[in-house]
């Protein structure tokens, strides 16, 4: 069997494929069973140095199983795993150093101000970021005298992320890191991610927001029931790129809709067909949340 | 094999240490509750039952002398097993252990920081209480070779029931479950152990049961600092049993170590 290399075909990993050594993450066959069934049942995954993923999926499908797994919470039943170069199972200081993580769960309720948090944890790296300049990356800087628990909740999750940045990790985790933001907040988090982005770091980030997916994310990954069924730019996920464009529009007072595998030549006639403006013209491709009900759809496919 | 996580140094497991021991105590005495029923509880108790209870046990020994070694063995209980059972649950459920454990931070250096606000808070209660004690209600501050008994009961109690009280933790779903468990039995033990009552008083098979657990004989050691040694005929066996003292606290230092070695864990149950 001939090796597949992740980088021409990142979305296509076949279980024989070894592990690749200079993914950030590489992932062969992963197994987590609870009780008598599997949450994760042979998941195969590659992340490029640099790269940022998106994992979706249903509640209980395997998304945080896995990530905890690839954290070094969890043991897998079977599988192998590499994060940046090491077994999450055996990972040591040396190797968290280079992690950052934000938990679904998030930090508990302090007595301590937002500042002395992340002096605490920056006291636990070899490399910090200044904590003074990583409150104000996450917009917390007027809150830098607060304690933890009296934060809101957005503020409270916004105090996370920068617990998992002060370290300076190169690979950053974050677990449904928008939950409870406003529009506004969210807004301001995709920027940090793309600064972040900027410097080099990779992360892998589990949503339940599909535009925060297509936003963020190089590729996005689809799990269900405890697989990877597709991995691939958010354009191209389920086929939306070949996908047929449907085109509406009013003509004769009726309301008309048409599916092409060539909509510019179809517009391009449609236009001919009126004197002016076409009545109502919109072209439109699936979008991610459509391609997405669809992979997750049927559980019995 | 490539090595891909880089070679930082990492800091020192010392200073690390010195963080944790500063974030503990920062959570300790910012927390009213906790300043409150830790710190504050053993003082009312003294300065009450020292005003209510000041009778006299013969030899010139008043009860407010029984009651300082039964209060600061009591004192001791909560800032070691009763803080460390509840804190240490709370820490579990809310996520903070989880978070901890995600960090380079060497795991030794959380139960440092521990052991640092245990003795902390544990030296503040015995000066308070030493200090209203001499101030208001006559006690003889302990001297001489009493300083070494109160000394090493003190460690070696504090050592066990700061040991049973990580152990406890995991027994818990989450601190107030833990304080619901925790201080009832406390405050039991505080009833059949020789803290509010004279031991002799408690009835026989009472005293059997308290005598399994470390406060009894943290209580019965300091009595031998705080009382003249003509009362130590009114103890069960007649005599202060220091050796014994020594050998129950040490064996609960041993029990407690194990369970907290076969049961601690940085996640709630069910959570990996």
């Amino acid at each position: 069997m001939t090796r597949t290399p992740a980088a021409t075909a990142p979305g296509d990993v076949r279980p024989a494929t070894p592990l690749d050594p200079d993914a950030a993450i590489s992932v062969r066959g992963l197994v987590k069973r609870y009780g008598g069934s599997a949450a994760v049942a042979g998941l195969d995954l590659d992340i490029r140095r640099g790269e940022i993923v998106a994992l979706l999926g249903p509640t209980g499908a395997g998304k945080t199983t896995t990530v905890e797994i690839l954290e070094g919470y969890r043991h897998r039943d079977g599988g192998d795993v590499r994060v940046l170069g090491v077994d999450p199972a055996t990972g040591g200081r040396q190797w968290k150093a280079d992690l950052g993580i934000v938990l679904q769960s998030g930090a508990g309720a302090s007595q301590l101000t937002c500042l002395e948090l992340l002096r605490a944890q920056a006291a636990y790296f070899p490399d910090p970021r200044d904590p003074a300049e990583v409150l104000e990356l996450v917009g917390l800087t007027e809150k830098a005298g607060a304690r933890g628990r009296t934060l809101s909740g957005g503020q409270r999750r916004r105090l996370d992320v920068a617990l998992g940045i002060v370290g300076r990790p190169r690979l950053l985790f974050l677990d449904e890191p928008t939950t409870g933001f406003d529009p506004e907040a969210r807004r301001q988090f995709w920027a940090l991610i793309r600064s972040l982005r900027d410097l080099g770091t990779t992360m892998l980030l589990t949503t339940h927001y599909l535009d925060e997916a297509e936003e963020l994310a190089d590729r996005v990954g689809v799990i269900a029931r405890g697989r990877l069924v597709e991995v691939a730019v958010p354009a191209e996920l389920g086929g939306r790129g070949q996908a047929p464009a449907v085109v509406h529009w009013t003509e004769d007072g009726v309301r008309r809709t048409a599916e092409t595998a060539t909509p510019t030549a179809f517009v391009r006639e449609l236009a001919g067909r009126f004197p002016g403006e076409v009545p109502d013209l919109a072209v439109a491709r699936p979008t991610l949340e459509d391609v997405y009900l669809q992979m997750i759809g049927d559980p019995r496919q | 094999m490539v090595t891909a996580t880089s070679e930082r140094a990492l800091p020192s497991v010392a200073s690390v240490c010195r963080t944790r021991a500063g974030v503990e105590l920062k959570e300790f005495f910012r927390q009213r509750e906790s300043v409150v029923f830790t710190l504050m509880f053993p003082v009312i108790l003294l300065l009450v039952f020292g005003a209510v209870l000041n009778y006299d046990l013969g030899s010139g020994v008043s009860f407010t002398q029984y009651f300082m070694a039964g209060v600061i063995a009591a004192g001791i209980l909560g800032a070691s097993l009763q803080n460390m059972a509840i804190g240490i649950a709370t820490e579990r459920s809310d996520g903070t252990l989880k978070g901890l454990a995600g960090t380079p931070m060497p795991k030794s250096a959380y139960f440092v920081g521990k052991v640092a606000q245990v003795f902390v808070v544990t030296v503040a209660i015995v000066v308070i209480l030493l200090v209203i004690g001499v101030a208001f209600y006559g006690i003889d501050p302990p001297s001489g070779t009493d300083w070494l008994t109160f000394a090493w009961v003190a460690a070696l109690g504090s050592a066990a029931c700061t040991l049973l009280g990580i152990a406890v933790s995991s027994l818990a779903r989450n601190g107030r479950s833990a304080s619901a468990t925790v201080t009832p039995v406390a405050l039991v033990l505080q009833f059949i152990s020789g803290v509010f009552f004279q031991f002799s008083q408690v009835p026989t098979w009472l005293q059997t049961v308290a005598s399994v657990f470390p406060l009894k004989w943290m209580a019965q050691g300091l009595r031998s600092v705080f009382l003249p040694d003509a009362l130590a005929a009114s103890e069960p066996a007649g005599t202060w049993e220091l050796g014994r003292v020594a050998l129950v606290l040490g064996i609960w230092c041993v029990v407690g170590l194990a369970l907290c070695v076969r049961t601690f864990r940085w996640q709630d149950r069910g959570d990996g």
